[in-house]
């Protein structure tokens, strides 16, 4: 266990202070239901487009990156290159114009208003549910890491976090949140910028880095730049460390995936939804994208240098960094203290200060079938920053992980209790009411949603399996979810049967084509199969990766037909909702490269560029 | 919406910068201070308060603009 100093509990005392201090401060400009929900559209660009990244810089991004850096190296950087630059410009483009251009304050109610009752109750509803379990995962996930890392209390660390992001939007509502997700943009960069630098320092940079991970590509069986090269064993699955051929991964990441969740997820549309013109909302994804392609080097790289860097810590001990030195696992920085595994096989030399997963019931490290100790990567971020990071700058450091669980957690409430209150409270439950009524009940929804996520914390503590379960089924329900959008923006003939009849098929094929597959090495269960194995996948993300390609394909193909069969809307109803049937949208800035259109290219071939360095 | 963003970014990142600053001032040169030979938290003190200064300074910037429009 760490134990923290006086420093560095001052430092995230008074991030604290600030955050709530925000929202007191804004309370005073909160007087309709607009300006709690939407910040009364009044944002600018810059603001919204750095709140646009930040609410989904949540913890499993900065945890789950740095874990996914060390087990796969840098090809985990398609999950931003291809899995979220893409799909970022292309909601910027091509549907922020009927977002905000049909003024509808949710992405359910935009299905309302495009489509019918039913697509919009099914979106809404699911969309409720996704958002406070998603929350209620991720603050599970922080107790946890807290009490491990730290030895906090996992009750105290999750009533403090949740009780903290609370007081700031209940006070001061999206726009407290908006403001707080900018400040905690620049305490994630400015946290993990120094681990960076350290830890490259210390292994002798990209070079050392390069020549270290040769070693541990080798030593897995893959060709010695597996680790530090994105594209060049991407030809088979089998070639490289994530387990997924470039086809399944150009489609079901960088096409299904993530327009699904950059160009539908209400939970960043709704920062862009924000923006004080429409020239602003869309470039709110767009200003997005450039410190969103800047970000693996903040989060990919310190998870790839934790398989690196010598046990051997230089913080409370020696001024001078040891040579690479092989040591056992888990002879980590005095002070550090991970549990002690008196297995033999745990103790085989092996660079790098990413623990072993331990055996829930034994107490031992897990072993994979090939008898090798599993690590457990999770953790492979959270032990760089304990391992290089003095006192004072791990004050920094852990309130900048702390930032990220709030930014995350604060983006899930405030989507949650916009879609709570105008698309089901309003629509189903009290419609017709006062605007102060809706104000009223999103301040209470707030609440809600915030304990229903502590809740969920809690079940998520004792019953591992359920949230397994749970978001198994969010990633069927979202899959389908980009071939809806899609054709009701750009196709005028679907229909409103045909939506809902794609979106329910679509989520049936998803579990019907993981229930009828299984990732090599897995048991039939949770991980698929449950309706007999049929085929067989290298890696669980590519199983993943071809459930959301099979779930977009039939929902695309099942809409077409439906809408076909079925009586299509009058032209006249579709305006501002539909490509072709809506004006143009003009642009209210001077300078060239503050307009849409030219800033998107510049996003591209920056993009373009990064995947050719790291090729 | 009311309140420039930047004024309370510039006051955070200011006041953090000044702790880590003076934190590392105080304990320069201590063992365990120094993760691979750099005095780290001096370094990124300097850091944050030079970013927490220039967000306050285009902060200012920004109100003269909008007070210098309305009242010519």
């Amino acid at each position: 266990m760490t134990t923290l100093h006086w420093i560095d509990y001052a430092i995230m005392l008074l991030y604290f202070a600030f955050v709530l201090g925000i929202g007191a401060m804004l309370r005073r400009y909160v007087h309709t239901s607009e300006d709690f929900f939407l910040s009364g559209r009044s944002i600018p660009a810059w603001v919204t487009g750095l709140a646009f990244i930040s609410a989904n810089l949540g913890a499993q991004e900065v945890i789950g990156m740095g874990a996914s850096g060390a087990k796969y190296g840098i090809a985990t950087s398609h999950f931003y290159w291809v899995g979220a630059i893409p799909a970022m410009v292309f909601v910027g483009l091509f549907m922020m114009p009927f977002y905000y251009g049909s003024r509808a304050r949710s992405v359910p109610e935009y299905l309302k208003l495009r489509f019918d009752e039913k697509t919009r109750g099914l979106n809404a509803v699911s969309f409720a549910v996704m958002t406070v379990f998603s929350s209620g995962i991720s603050l599970y996930a922080m107790g946890k890491l807290l009490n491990l890392l730290l030895g906090w209390s996992f009750d105290a660390s999750i009533l403090v976090a949740g009780g903290i992001v609370l007081g700031y939007i209940f006070l001061g509502g999206l726009t407290s949140a908006i403001y707080n997700e900018v400040l905690q943009f620049f305490l994630i960069v400015f946290g993990f910028a120094p681990l960076v630098f350290l830890g490259l320092r210390d292994v002798g940079g990209w070079a050392g880095l390069s020549a270290r991970l040769a070693g541990v590509a080798t030593g897995n069986g893959y060709a010695p730049g597996a680790y530090t090269r994105s594209w060049a064993f991407m030809g088979h699955a089998s070639a490289n460390p994530v387990g997924v051929e470039w086809f399944g991964l150009v489609m079901g990441l960088g096409f299904v995936l993530s327009f699904g969740y950059w160009c539908t997820d209400f939970l960043v549309v709704q920062r862009a939804m924000a923006a004080n013109s429409m020239t602003a909302a869309r470039r709110t994804p767009l200003i997005a994208a450039l410190p969103k392609m800047m970000f693996p080097f903040l989060v990919i790289i310190p998870g790839m240098l934790a398989m690196a860097v010598s046990s051997t810590s230089t913080v409370r001990q020696t001024k001078v960094a040891p040579a690479a030195q092989v040591a056992p696992a888990v002879a980590t920085a005095p002070g550090v203290t991970t549990p002690a595994p008196s297995d033999p096989a745990a103790s085989e030399p092996r660079p790098g200060i990413v623990p072993p997963k331990l055996d829930t019931r034994t107490g031992q490290p897990l072993l994979d079938a090939r008898g090798r100790v599993v690590l457990d990567y999770d953790l492979a971020t959270p032990m760089m920053l304990v391992h290089f990071f003095p006192a004072g700058l791990l004050g920094l450091g852990l309130t900048a992980l702390l930032a990220s669980f709030m930014s995350g957690m604060a983006g899930n409430v405030t989507a949650f209790n916009t879609v709570w209150t105008y698309d089901l409270y309003q629509s189903y439950v009290r419609p017709g009411a006062p605007d102060s009524h809706y104000l009223a009940m999103g301040r209470f929804a707030t609440v809600f949603g915030v304990a229903v996520s502590i809740a969920a914390a809690y079940v998520a503590a004792s019953f591992n399996n359920i949230m397994d379960f749970l978001q198994l089924v969010f990633a069927f329900v979202n899959a389908p979810l980009f071939a809806t959008f899609a054709l009701g923006m750009f196709w005028p003939r679907a229909t409103g049967h045909g939506a809902f009849a794609g979106l329910v098929s679509g989520i049936l094929a998803a579990a019907a084509h993981h229930g009828l597959s299984l990732p090599a090495g897995a048991h039939v269960g949770v991980k698929g199969g449950y309706l007999g194995v049929v085929t067989t996948y290298p890696s669980e993300l590519a199983q993943t990766f071809w459930t959301a390609i099979a779930a977009w394909v039939t929902c695309f193909v099942v809409t077409i037909v439906v809408s076909l069969l079925t009586r299509p809307r009058p032209a006249e109803q579709l305006h501002g909702l539909v490509y072709g049937l809506t004006p143009k949208p003009t642009d209210d800035v001077k300078r060239w490269y503050e307009r849409p259109g030219p800033l998107a290219l510049i996003v591209l071939t920056l993009t373009v560029a990064l995947n050719l360095i790291f090729f | 919406m009311g309140i420039d963003l930047r004024m309370p970014l510039g006051a955070l990142f200011g006041v953090l910068g000044l702790l880590l600053t003076g934190y590392g001032a105080a304990t320069f040169g201590q063992p365990g201070t120094e993760p691979s030979g750099v005095p780290i938290n001096l370094i990124w003190g300097i850091v944050l308060v030079a970013f927490g200064l220039w967000m306050l300074l285009l902060a200012r910037r920004a109100r003269r603009a909008t007070s210098g429009s309305t009242h010519p």
